[in-house]
C-alpha cells in the first residue's frame, strides 16, 4: 500500500528530525503550568505595581512560544508553516500596537 | 492490489511542490489570519480599556483564582491533544480515543468555566451593554469561548469517527494533526487573553 | 473510507444548469465569477449613471437625497466589493491553474463554495432595494452615521451582512490560490519562474487574508452595536467612533492593493506578448509588488488627515504614503522599459494595457497630491478625490481588467474578438472616461463637496458638472459596445488558435479552451516565460509523463487523469449562510435553520472524498 509506506516513510523521518516523545509533551506541560502558577503569584505582588507588565508579558511570550513550538510542531516542521503564522502574528502586534499608539499617545 | 484507493486530495504530501500537504498549508494560512482577527478584537479592548463612564471595572468582577484554574485545564488540554495526535500516529487508536475524549472534556469543563463567570457577571451587573468594558470583554471571550465550541465539535467527530473501520487512522493522522493546530491555536489565544485581560486588568489603562 | 455518512449519489451532470450548479472546475468558476462580476458592473454603472443625471445641473430634484445617499453607497460598495474584486478572482480562477501548469486549484469545492458565497452575499445585498432601502452611508459606513439611533430601518444590517458574505468567499478563496500557487506549480517552476499575474495573486490572497479579519471585526462590532445594544461606537457610553475609521481604513487600504495589484499583474502579462520583449526587470517589478502589498499596511491613516490626530500621526502617515509611490513608479518605468524599442503591436488588449498606464499615472500623482497632509486637508470630501479614486479603480482597475478580457478572450471560450469593435470600444472609453472624471479636478479643487445629493446655483461647477455627465453616458456606451462584442464573438467568433498572440506563459501551450484536464501532460519548466522559449528553441513538448502536483492522475494518458468530482455541497453550504444571513436581520429561529442546513452540508462535503474510488477498485 502506497500510503502506508509513506506513512512509514514519515515516521522515519519524525526520528530524524528528533520529533518529540510523550516525555517532552509532559515536561512541556509541566513547564507551562509551573510558568501559569508564577504569573497568578506575581499578579498578587501588588508592589511591583507597573511593574508586573512587562513580567507578564515576557512569562506569557515564553508560553505562546513553547506552545507553538513544541505542540504544534513548528520547532519540527517546515519554515514555510512558521513564516505564515509568524507573519500573521507579527502583523496583529504591529496593529494592536499602532491602534494603541494612535489612541493612547497621540491625542 | 489492484489500485491504490484514491488518495484525498491534499493528503499525497510528496507530490506538490514545497512537499508538504495542501491542507496543513490551508490550516497555518488560516492560523496567520485568525491572527489578525483576535489581533481586531484585542485592539478594540485595549484601546477601550479605562474609558468606561460606568462601572462594574474588571477589578470589581475578575476574579483570578477561579479563571486560573481555568487557564490552567486550557493548558492540559493541549497536552493531551498532542497525546492524542503521538498515539495514533503510533498506531495507538485506543489511546488516542481515550486522549482526544479527555481533551474534549477538558475544553468543556472551560466553557463551563466561561459560562459560570459569564453568568456571574451578569448578576454583579455586567452585561455587554453595560459599559465599554463589559461590550469589549464579552465580545473578546466570547469570541475565543466560539472557537473553543467549535474546537470541541470537531474533536467529538474525530473521536466518534475513529469507531468507523478505516475512519481515523495512522496513515491519515493528518485528520488529527489539523484539529491539533487549531485547538492548540485558541489555547494560545487564551494564554494571550488571560494575561492582557485578566491579568492586566487591575490597571486602569496604560498612561 | 468510502462509505459516507450521508449517501447522496455523486452529481454527474455534463451539461445544462445542474452541471454550473455543481461544478468544481475552475474554468467554469471563473467564468461564472466573471459573468456574474460583469452584471454587478453593470448594475452599479446604472446607479451611478443616476447620480450623474442629478448632478448635471445645480438644483435639480430627479432623485431625492435619501434615495442619493443609497446611490452613492450602493455604487461604491458595489463595485468594490461585487465588481472589481470577483473580476479579479475570476482571472485568478482560470488563468492561474493553467500558468502553473496544474489541474485544478487545490480546493476544487471550497473554489466552488467561494463563488456561491459571494452570489448570496451579491443577492444579499442588491435585494436591499425592494427589502425596505438599501444602505445609505457610504461604502466606508462611518460610526456612528451607521448606529442603531442614527440609521433606522435594516439597509445598513444588509450592508452588515451582505460584506460578511463576501468576506467569508473573499477569504475561502485566497486560502485556496496561496495553497494552490504554493504547492501546485509544475515542475521546474521555481518561485522566480512564476508568471508575473501569478506573483500578484500570490500577493492579493495575502493580503486578504490578513486584510478581511479586520473588517470582520469592525462589521461584527457595529452589528453587536445595532443588534444587540453594545457601545463599541456609541460616543454617549465613552466610545470613540474614530475606531471605526481605523478599524475600516486598515482593512480598506490594504483592499485598495488588493483591487490594483492583480491589474498590475494581467498588464504585466500582456506588454511583454505584444511587445515581443521580455518583460524589463522582473525581479523588480515582484519585488516592487511584494513592498506595495506590505507598505500598504503602514499607510491607512491618510484616509483620516482631517480626523484632527495631531502632527506626529499625520506626518508620519504622510511620508509612508509618500515612500509606496516609490515602487509603484519603478513599476510603471520597468513596464515603459519593456515596450521601448519592442515591435510592439497595438491590439485591443494592448491598447487597454497602454490606457493603463497613462491613466493609472495620472491617478497615481493626484493621490501624490494629498499624500501630503497639509495639502489634503483642501482635498477631503471634494470631487477631487472622486477623480483620483475613478482614475487608479476604472482608470487603473477596470482598463486592466478590460485588457485582460480580451487578451485571454480567445482561451475563455475558443473564439477570437472583433478587433475593430474593439479599438472602436477602447477610445470610446478612453474618451468617455477621461471626460468624465478629467473634470472632476476641476470641480473638487472649486470646492465641490462629494456626496451631495445637489448644489445651488452660481458655484460654478454647472458647466464642468454637464460634461461629466455627458461624458458619463459615453463611457456607458462604450460599455455597452465592449458587451456586444464579447457575446457576439462568444456566439459566432472566429474559432481561435491556441495561441494568438504569439504569447509567453503556459495558458497558451494548451488548446482554446482548455480541455477540462488542462493538461494532457503536466509541463516541465526550465525557464521563465517558458512557452515563449520553448517555441524558440524548438523544444520538443517534454515527453516523459510527470505526476500530477496535488491532482490525482498518474501518467499522461488520458484515462488515468482522474479529475476532482462535482459536488453539491459548496452550494448548499452557501444557501444555509444566505439564509442564516437573513435570519441575523429579522429571525433568530431562522438563523438555526439556516446555521443546521449548513452545518449537515458541512459534514457532508467533509465525509465525501474528492473522488469517488473507482469502480473495482480495491479498498
Amino acid at each position: 500500500m502506497a500510503q502506508r509506506a509513506q506513512a512509514a516513510q514519515h515516521a522515519a523521518a519524525e526520528v530524524h528530525t528528533g520529533h518529540p516523545t510523550p516525555k517532552t509533551y509532559f515536561i512541556v506541560a509541566m513547564i507551562l503550568s509551573a510558568i501559569t502558577a508564577v504569573e497568578v503569584a506575581i499578579f498578587y505582588a501588588t508592589w511591583l505595581g507597573y511593574g508586573i507588565i512587562p513580567v507578564l508579558a515576557v512569562l506569557s511570550t515564553v508560553k505562546f512560544a513553547m506552545v507553538a513550538m513544541f505542540y504544534m510542531h513548528l520547532r519540527y516542521d517546515n519554515r514555510l508553516f512558521s513564516s505564515l503564522f509568524v507573519g500573521g502574528l507579527a502583523l496583529a502586534f504591529s496593529v494592536v500596537f499602532a491602534l494603541i499608539g494612535l489612541f493612547r499617545f497621540f491625542v | 492490489m489492484a489500485q491504490a484507493p484514491a488518495v484525498p486530495h491534499g493528503d499525497a504530501a510528496d507530490e506538490t511542490t514545497t512537499g508538504l500537504s495542501h491542507r496543513k498549508l490551508l490550516m497555518w494560512a488560516f492560523l496567520g489570519s485568525d491572527c489578525m482577527f483576535f489581533g481586531s478584537l484585542i485592539a478594540t479592548y485595549l484601546v477601550y480599556k479605562g474609558k468606561s463612564i460606568s462601572g462594574p471595572l474588571p477589578e470589581d468582577v475578575f476574579s483570578i483564582p477561579v479563571t486560573s484554574v481555568s487557564t490552567f485545564v486550557l493548558l492540559m488540554s493541549s497536552m493531551s491533544m498532542v497525546m492524542a495526535y503521538s498515539a495514533l500516529t503510533r498506531g495507538n487508536i485506543k489511546g488516542f480515543r481515550i486522549w482526544i475524549m479527555s481533551t474534549a472534556i477538558m475544553g468543556m469543563t472551560f466553557l463551563a468555566f466561561q459560562t459560570f463567570e459569564f453568568r456571574d457577571f451578569v448578576q454583579e451587573g455586567l452585561t455587554p451593554r453595560t459599559n465599554l468594558f463589559g461590550t469589549t470583554f464579552f465580545t473578546l471571550t466570547g469570541f475565543h469561548g466560539a472557537h473553543v465550541t467549535l474546537g470541541v465539535i470537531w474533536l467529538l467527530s474525530l473521536f466518534f469517527y475513529s469507531f468507523k473501520r478505516g475512519g481515523v487512522t495512522a496513515e491519515r493522522s493528518l485528520d488529527v494533526d489539523l484539529a491539533a493546530l487549531y485547538w492548540h491555536f485558541v489555547d494560545i489565544v487564551w494564554i494571550v487573553i488571560f494575561t492582557v485581560v485578566y491579568l492586566f486588568g487591575v490597571f486602569e489603562g496604560f498612561n | 473510507m468510502t462509505t459516507i455518512a450521508f449517501s447522496i449519489p455523486r452529481p454527474t451532470y455534463p451539461t445544462g444548469v445542474w452541471s454550473w450548479i455543481t461544478t468544481i472546475d475552475h474554468k467554469r468558476i471563473g467564468i461564472l465569477y466573471g459573468v456574474t462580476a460583469f452584471i454587478m458592473f453593470v448594475v452599479g454603472g446604472i446607479e451611478a449613471l443616476i447620480m450623474r443625471v442629478q448632478l448635471s445641473s445645480s438644483e435639480l430634484d430627479i432623485v431625492s437625497p435619501e434615495v442619493f445617499n443609497q446611490l452613492f453607497t450602493m455604487h461604491g460598495t458595489t463595485m468594490i466589493f461585487l465588481a472589481i474584486m470577483p473580476m479579479g478572482a475570476a482571472f485568478f480562477n482560470f488563468i492561474i491553474p493553467l500558468q502553473i501548469g496544474a489541474r485544478d486549484v487545490a480546493f476544487p469545492r471550497l473554489n466552488a463554495f467561494s463563488y456561491w458565497t459571494f452570489l448570496a452575499g451579491a443577492i444579499m445585498l442588491n435585494f436591499s432595494w425592494f427589502l425596505g432601502g438599501a444602505p445609505n452611508a457610504g461604502w466606508f459606513g462611518y460610526a456612528p452615521l451607521t448606529g442603531e439611533a442614527q440609521n433606522l430601518g435594516h439597509g445598513i444590517d444588509f450592508w452588515i451582512i451582505s460584506l460578511q458574505l463576501l468576506g467569508i468567499a473573499s477569504l475561502a478563496a485566497a486560502f485556496n490560490f496561496i495553497v494552490t500557487i504554493l504547492n501546485m506549480r509544475a515542475p521546474g517552476m521555481t518561485l522566480m519562474r512564476m508568471p508575473l499575474f501569478t506573483w500578484m495573486t500570490l500577493v492579493t490572497s495575502f493580503l486578504l487574508i490578513l486584510a478581511f479579519p479586520v473588517i470582520t471585526v469592525a462589521l461584527i462590532e457595529l452589528l453587536f452595536d445595532r443588534a444587540f445594544g453594545t457601545n463599541f461606537f456609541v460616543p454617549a457610553a465613552g466610545a470613540d467612533p474614530i475606531l471605526w475609521q481605523h478599524l475600516f481604513w486598515v482593512f480598506g487600504h490594504p483592499e485598495v492593493y488588493i483591487l490594483i495589484l492583480p491589474a498590475m499583474g494581467i498588464v504585466s502579462e500582456i506588454l511583454p506578448t505584444f511587445s515581443k520583449k521580455p518583460l524589463f526587470g522582473y525581479p523588480v517589478i515582484v519585488l516592487s509588488g511584494i513592498i506595495i502589498g506590505f507598505m500598504g499596511w503602514m499607510v491607512w491613516s491618510h484616509h483620516m488627515f482631517t480626523v484632527g490626530l495631531g502632527p506626529v500621526p499625520n506626518a508620519v502617515f504622510t511620508l509612508t504614503t509618500m515612500a509606496i509611490a516609490i515602487p509603484t513608479g519603478v513599476k510603471i518605468f520597468n513596464w515603459l522599459a519593456t515596450t521601448w524599442r519592442g515591435s510592439i503591436d497595438l491590439s485591443t488588449p494592448m491598447l487597454f494595457a497602454l490606457g493603463f498606464i497613462a491613466m493609472f499615472t495620472i491617478g497615481g500623482i493626484s493621490g501624490i497630491m494629498h499624500a501630503q497632509a497639509a495639502s489634503d486637508a483642501q482635498q477631503q470630501d471634494t470631487y477631487f478625490i472622486v477623480a483620483h479614486i475613478h482614475y487608479v479603480l476604472f482608470g487603473g482597475s477596470i482598463f486592466a481588467l478590460i485588457a485582460g478580457i480580451y487578451y485571454w478572450f480567445p482561451k475563455f471560450t475558443g473564439r477570437m474578438f472583433n478587433e475593430k469593435i474593439g479599438k472602436i470600444g477602447f477610445w470610446l472609453t478612453f474618451i468617455g472616461f477621461n471626460m468624465t472624471f478629467f473634470p472632476m479636478h476641476f470641480t473638487g479643487l472649486d470646492g465641490m463637496p462629494r456626496r451631495i445629493y445637489t448644489y445651488a446655483d452660481g458655484m460654478g461647477w454647472d458647466m464642468w458638472s454637464a460634461v461629466s455627465t455627458v461624458g458619463a453616458f459615453i463611457l456607458a456606451f462604450s460599455i455597452l459596445v465592449f458587451l456586444y462584442n464579447v457575446v457576439t464573438s462568444w456566439i459566432k467568433g472566429e474559432p481561435a488558435e491556441a495561441d494568438p498572440w504569439d504569447a509567453r506563459t503556459l495558458e497558451w501551450s494548451i488548446p482554446s479552451p482548455p480541455p477540462e484536464y488542462n493538461f494532457a501532460e503536466i509541463p516541465t519548466v526550465h525557464d521563465r516565460d517558458d512557452w515563449w522559449s520553448q517555441k524558440r528553441r524548438k523544444v520538443e513538448r517534454p515527453g516523459a509523463p510527470v505526476p500530477v502536483a496535488g491532482g490525482s492522475g498518474y501518467g499522461g494518458v488520458e484515462h488515468a487523469i482522474h479529475l476532482p468530482q462535482p459536488s453539491y455541497w459548496p452550494i448548499v453550504v452557501s444557501i444555509g449562510l444566505l439564509i442564516a444571513g437573513y435570519g441575523l436581520i429579522y429571525n433568530v429561529a431562522v438563523i438555526a435553520i439556516g446555521a443546521g442546513i449548513g452545518m449537515i452540508a458541512v459534514y457532508a462535503w467533509s465525509f465525501e472524498p474528492v473522488n469517488e474510488p473507482e469502480e473495482g477498485s480495491a479498498h
